[in-house]
């Protein structure tokens, strides 16, 4: 043990910020899953683990992409309004168009998202308005949007073709498509912003914006790109979150912005912009996803699911805080 | 002279007229001092709190756990009345409970050094939280026959005390904010807070002060809110800090800090409420309307941005 500790602190010296950080916090979920399994036994079976991770799927891919757009010094408050049309759009073609099959749907979908994201970081990059007041437009846009297109009225399971609802439900190895989604997703951002040219700009931009332009980066383009690619993931989670729930109303998924930059700051993405690993963030979703459907095993209301959210960012965001300056940086204007 | 009709006050004085011209051809019932008294109702809680946020925002910061210090404000005043609290025992108890979770943001900014943004999403979650946990689904309503009075009350005639309320108001904040040093002070911090710091302000102690009135108008908003209803259930004003936010930006304060004026936000006040009445009147149902707001919202920044940029 003697021999092990010194080896263990030179490797914790050699990790960057983030990275203790994000192993800090893994061992504080692991411990969250231990403490919760002691007491259920049950908690830790398989089956219970793979309804843990489909529960928290779209939340994952979700948080994602907003990770993205935190990173470039924005926030998207219209990711849930935008996966709500998307996916109003994608239940109201399967139902006009039933025997298209599913790949046309989760197409029409994604690239609803692509649009509506892209409207958003055509503001922010052209027009320099300030992301948050954007976002909170097209958030009430795309929900009224949506009302247009439905007329009000729900598309329920019995409108939907029963391709388009078994596919997020299918099985594989045991885990649902939604869960290798979250978990393709998951891979792939963790290794593209480990390796890519466009993260590391986009880790400049947000960082240092006066400093990446220097250096050749266009960090409204940055926005732009970010904005695009989290609306494309949300036009993808909305195809998924109406074929999981198998339906479609004005009204879904409203307030879930908040929870998924919730997820964020938990994750330890910097509102400041800059900083915030892909790790950190699935974290964050499995974290509050543990609390969530523990709630009801420890016989506490899941009433207290908020509030315990709202305490758990603030306790994170303190911690961090102090360890950084960054100081409202998200209300000051892109240089 | 150009420069004053291009002002932002004119633009939107200009928009209620022809608001009103447009409501008025479009539906008989709209130009009548009851269905007026009537609409004044549409707005006058969330532009109770549109000014003291708009001060905030003015200095710099952003509060968006509004909406969720009305609702706890108003559980506490629901739990009050259950236990037998009178009326302004109650009204007191509203009033705290938004001072004092007004006093919690301030303290997460000016002591935690918490980004605004952050802080008041988490506290969002934290209040509206323990509404939804202390209430679950139950919903509150034993409140005294005299709690009605404040949010369903008339001083004079179609005057409501709601209305005689935000009237008094919102001269109070123009005055503070235009012709004092104190307000001169949060101009200057949202501008440059640095150098107002080397300038001898205490600006952390600004920036506590005006959290804190945030959260006590939130209280009040919810006294005249929880009055109006009668009830309260966890719910109670869901989605009204992105109204009132609106409100604030409408008006033409930065939200980048350092600029914005009363006048404005009074306007949109007004603007908003009675675009939301008239649309009403015109059966037109609330979720169409904010594609409307959201789209004004965006232009109001957009517009002088592409004129600023040729």
């Amino acid at each position: 043990m003697s021999a092990v500790l010194p080896h263990f602190q030179r490797l914790w010296r050699g990790l960057s910020d983030s990275a203790r950080r994000d192993f800090a916090f893994a061992a504080l979920t692991l411990v969250l899953f231990f403490a919760v399994t002691l007491k259920f036994h049950g908690f830790a079976s398989p089956r219970n683990i793979a309804g843990l991770l489909d529960d928290t799927s779209i939340f994952i891919l979700l948080a994602l992409g907003q990770m993205l757009v935190i990173l470039v010094r924005g926030i998207d408050l219209s990711i849930a309004a935008n996966l709500a049309l998307c996916g109003m759009l994608a239940a109201l073609t399967n139902r006009a168009f039933p025997d298209a099959g599913v790949a046309p749907v989760v197409a029409l979908s994604i690239a609803c998202g692509t649009l509506l994201g892209g409207f958003n970081g055509i503001l922010v990059w052209k027009l320099r308005l300030p992301p948050i007041v954007v976002t909170l437009g097209t958030m009430s846009m795309y929900r009224g949007a949506i009302y247009l297109l439905s007329h009000g009225a729900w598309v329920n399971e019995n409108e939907m073709s029963r391709g388009f609802v078994a596919f997020t439900r299918a099985q594989f190895l045991g885990l649902s498509t939604l869960s290798w989604l979250a978990l393709g997703g998951a891979a792939l951002f963790i290794l593209a912003l480990r390796g890519s040219r466009l993260a590391r700009d986009l880790y400049a931009a947000g960082g240092n914006p006066e400093a990446a332009s220097y250096s050749g980066i266009d960090p409204g383009r940055m926005q732009f790109i970010a904005y695009t690619i989290c609306g494309a993931i949300a036009g993808l989670a909305g195809y998924l979150w109406v074929a999981r729930f198998a339906v479609a109303y004005t009204d879904i998924a409203l307030g879930v912005e908040l929870q998924v930059i919730a997820a964020c700051l938990i994750g330890g993405v910097a509102i400041a912009g800059g900083t915030g690993s892909a790790i950190g963030v699935v974290l964050g979703c499995l974290f509050i996803g543990i609390i969530r459907s523990s709630l009801p095993l420890i016989e506490v209301s899941s009433f207290w699911q908020m509030f315990i959210n709202g305490a758990v960012i603030l306790v994170a965001v303190l911690a961090s805080a102090r360890r950084r300056v960054d100081q409202r940086r998200i209300l000051e204007a892109p240089t | 002279m150009t420069a004053r009709l291009l002002r932002w006050e004119t633009m939107l004085a200009v928009v209620l007229v022809l608001e009103f011209v447009l409501f008025s051809t479009l539906s008989p019932y709209f130009l009548n001092v009851d269905t007026l008294s009537d609409a004044t109702f549409n707005f006058t809680e969330r532009a109770l709190v549109a000014l003291p946020l708009a001060l905030l925002i003015i200095a710099g910061e952003i509060d968006i756990s509004v909406a969720g210090i009305i609702a706890l404000a108003s559980v506490a005043m629901g739990l009050g009345a259950a236990h037998g609290v009178g009326t302004p025992g109650l009204a007191c108890m509203g009033l705290g409970t938004g001072l004092l979770a007004g006093a919690v943001n301030g303290a997460l900014v000016t002591w935690g050094r918490v980004p605004s943004i952050v802080a008041t999403i988490g506290t969002m979650s934290l209040f509206r939280g323990a509404a939804y946990a202390v209430l679950g689904d139950h919903v509150l309503k034993e409140y005294p026959e005299s709690f009605a009075s404040f949010g369903q009350g008339y001083l004079v005639g179609p005057i409501s005390y709601e209305l005689t309320l935000f009237v008094v108001f919102a001269l109070a904040f123009g005055v503070f904010l235009h012709r004092t040093r104190w307000g001169r002070a949060i101009y200057a911090i949202g501008a440059n807070p640095i150098a107002s710091r080397f300038a001898g302000l205490p600006v952390d102690r600004y920036r506590f002060a005006l959290f804190a009135l945030t959260g006590l108008f939130s209280g009040l908003a919810a006294v005249l809110l929880t009055s109006r209803l009668g009830s309260t259930r966890p719910s109670i004003a869901q989605g009204w800090e992105l109204d009132i936010v609106s409100m604030v930006i409408l008006g033409g304060v930065s939200v980048w800090g350092g600029k914005g004026s009363i006048t404005g936000v009074v306007l949109a006040a007004l603007v908003f409420g009675f675009v939301t009445f008239g649309l009403g009147l015109l059966n037109i149902p609330g979720i169409v309307m904010s594609i409307f707001t959201g789209a004004l919202l965006i232009l109001v920044v957009a517009v002088p941005a592409w004129l600023s940029r040729k």
